[in-house]
């Protein structure tokens, strides 16, 4: 799936698992990084710029077609004036090499995609911010809960990495961490709502009737979606990091901890912790991308009103504005928050620190 | 083969095991002559499991059996083609950028890394949107190759990077192999023990993205695959009517798929390590 693939980062990890951090100075690393953030931005827009344009459909004349449809016909003057005001409006004007100047401009730096079609003629920037913060916080809370618990878990299971308990959670965490997410959606979702009936089937989240019952209804409407999408985030985090702090525990400086007569909470909680912790923020870092993928798909099994579901919605509309607009900003969000967890990392890693 | 299987661990077999029995199943099986599953009405409609129909049928009288092994055989396909085109790609690149070094090896990993840190779903969602309605497997799989080659070639331009200052390598530099021959005759082998695991990493990618299509009616309309199984199950309320073996089943499958095949992938890394002695 996206950025590094689940299955992938676990080989970008195992290999680089014995690698030593990198010694560079810190003002080149973080010029480095803003350098391929800023590439990783444009690449990527290049591309959702061209593609469109290499499709023989005319998005003007389709969205002529739908307001036709809706509204009756038009003459033939207010048709062109339409046209040309449309053109305008979509960036569609001028050369190409114009229309790309346009639309980065207007893209990245006002995140303005010009009016949504479904809802003509709000733009779609605008819609998008009131379903941006849903996912962000579903996605957010629940990849910040899933590396606290599973780093716990996995530095406990490989501390002890010889006890029965251990396996039995590392065998669980490997069983549910390939599944894909909206499976393990679906599967709470028919278990826990349909069957049990614990929770709505549908999201439904109450804003008219004041902060306290909008909260309540958001919370409970966000527990099985965020409880989906903790399992499998959790699942890959004990996995990592029983690996990494199984092959720590056994490095010589840990045995002289052991000689020395440290406590094994204190050799856990410092020795093994501290050297396993770093991989694993870099390891947030690239997960980013996959936990938006993941958050889009769990969206719309449960309906949740976040980016996913406001996807889907314009993909069923045709809405192409809204699509471009929902990507682009999911494109910038990924790369941005991959940058702040990798400036962070200098600061922890006090090996690129001190270089 | 046989001393494979004996030096490798438990994930490694079990995980063997689960992805030879689905590829009999995709494979084999697959082509013992039946009805066309997707065709509606073919037999009763909403048929509990029987004999003729061990899995039933589902609400447009289709048989969930077949239609079942059918999807297996399309999505293990669309993730072989993928995987295989990724693999090529990735290779060639990956060696040509490790080889040819400079302004070129430069390029080529900076939009190699670009691909690799894009976040691919939201593109393809985009480019599928666009074919929604005319678009077919082969542009399907070709869309998914755009981004099952990234990683491949970061891999192998990096290993091809030690690989040419090994002993053997300027041996076979010194015994007059031309760059060409080095690479094919030299390289190639160990890039392929490699690209391995890549390569089922590609296949259970491939799989799970073309499911996330197919869950938002992005995958064409007229294959069947695992994805779009759960999809039109959940479309025509396969939930509401509590028809678990039509819903069940691809979603059962899909499950063990994957984790069959994330067992497989890790079990061999494991072993590629312990066999380099780590």
């Amino acid at each position: 799936m996206s950025g590094l693939s689940r299955a992938s980062r676990f080989v970008w990890f195992a290999r680089s698992k014995n690698r030593k951090a990198g010694r560079m100075k810190f003002s080149t690393y973080i010029l480095k990084r803003i350098l391929t953030w800023a590439v990783t931005i444009w690449i990527g827009v290049t591309i959702i710029f061209f593609i469109p344009r290499m499709f023989p459909s005319d998005p003007i004349e389709n969205m002529l077609g739908q307001i036709e449809a809706r509204s009756g016909s038009m003459d033939p003057v207010a048709k062109e004036a339409m046209r040309q005001q449309l053109k305008i409006q979509f960036g569609l004007d001028g050369s190409l090499l114009e229309q790309y100047g346009t639309f980065l401009w207007r893209g990245l730096f006002h995140f303005d995609f010009g009016p949504s079609l479904m809802n003509y003629p709000s733009p779609a920037g605008e819609i998008i911010s009131t379903y941006l913060p849903y996912t962000v916080g579903l996605s957010g809370i629940s990849t910040i809960l899933a590396w606290l618990i599973g780093n716990f878990i996995g530095l406990l299971a490989g501390f002890r990495s010889k006890a029965k308990s251990s396996k039995i959670l590392e065998a669980i965490a490997i069983f549910i961490y390939p599944i894909p997410y909206f499976i393990v959606a679906l599967i709470l979702q028919i278990v826990f709502a349909f069957l049990l009936g614990w929770f709505p089937l549908t999201t439904t989240i109450n804003s008219f009737n004041g902060t306290a019952v909008f909260i309540q209804s958001l919370i409970k409407a966000s527990i099985l979606p965020g409880i989906s999408m903790l399992l499998i985030g959790t699942g890959w985090w004990i996995i990592s990091m029983k690996s990494l702090s199984a092959s720590t525990a056994e490095e010589d400086f840990v045995q002289y901890a052991r000689w020395r007569g440290l406590s094994e909470g204190r050799i856990g909680g410092t020795y093994v912790l501290r050297n396993s912790i770093l991989t694993q923020v870099t390891a947030l870092a690239l997960s980013i991308g996959g936990v938006f993928s993941g958050s889009i798909m769990t969206e719309i099994i449960f309906g949740y009103p976040g980016v996913g579901t406001l996807i889907q919605k314009a993909i069923l509309q045709s809405d192409y504005n809204m699509i471009l607009g929902c990507i682009t900003i999911s494109i910038v969000a990924i790369a941005t928050l991959t940058l702040i967890v990798d400036v962070i990392y200098p600061f922890i890693d006090p090996r690129i620190r001190y270089s | 083969m046989k001393k494979i299987w004996k030096n490798s661990n438990a994930r490694f077999r079990i995980g063997l095991i689960i992805t030879l029995i689905f590829l009999f199943i995709g494979f084999v099986i697959y082509f013992i002559p039946h009805a066309d599953p997707f065709t509606y009405n073919t037999y009763a409609n909403k048929l509990g499991a029987s004999i003729e129909h061990p899995l039933g049928t589902t609400s447009m009288g289709q048989d969930v059996l077949w239609m079942l092994v059918e999807g297996i055989h399309n999505s293990l396909s669309i993730g072989l083609i993928v995987a295989a085109i990724g693999t090529v790609v990735g290779v060639f690149v990956g060696l040509l950028a490790g080889f040819a070094g400079g302004i070129l090896d430069r390029v080529l990993m900076v939009i190699t890394d670009t691909f690799i840190v894009i976040p691919s779903l939201p593109i393809l969602i985009l480019m599928t949107s666009l074919m929604k309605g005319t678009s077919t497997v082969i542009l399907l799989a070709l869309v998914l190759a755009m981004f099952a080659w990234a990683w491949p070639s970061r891999q192998i331009r990096s290993m091809s990077l030690t690989m040419r200052e090994r002993d053997f390598v300027h041996v076979a530099k010194f015994s007059g192999e031309n760059t060409v021959e080095i690479i094919v005759f030299e390289i190639l082998p160990y890039a392929l023990t490699w690209s391995l695991s890549n390569f089922m990493n590609a296949v259970l990618n491939a799989i799970a993205s073309e499911s996330s299509l197919a869950v938002l009616g992005l995958s064409p309309a007229d294959l069947v695959s695992l994805g779009n199984m759960i999809q039109w199950a959940r479309d025509r309320n396969a939930i509401f009517n509590r028809q678990w073996l039509w819903i069940g089943s691809p979603v059962v499958a899909t499950v063990i798929l994957f984790v069959g095949l994330f067992l497989l992938i890790t079990g061999y890394n494991d072993y590629l390590q312990m066999k380099r002695g780590r």
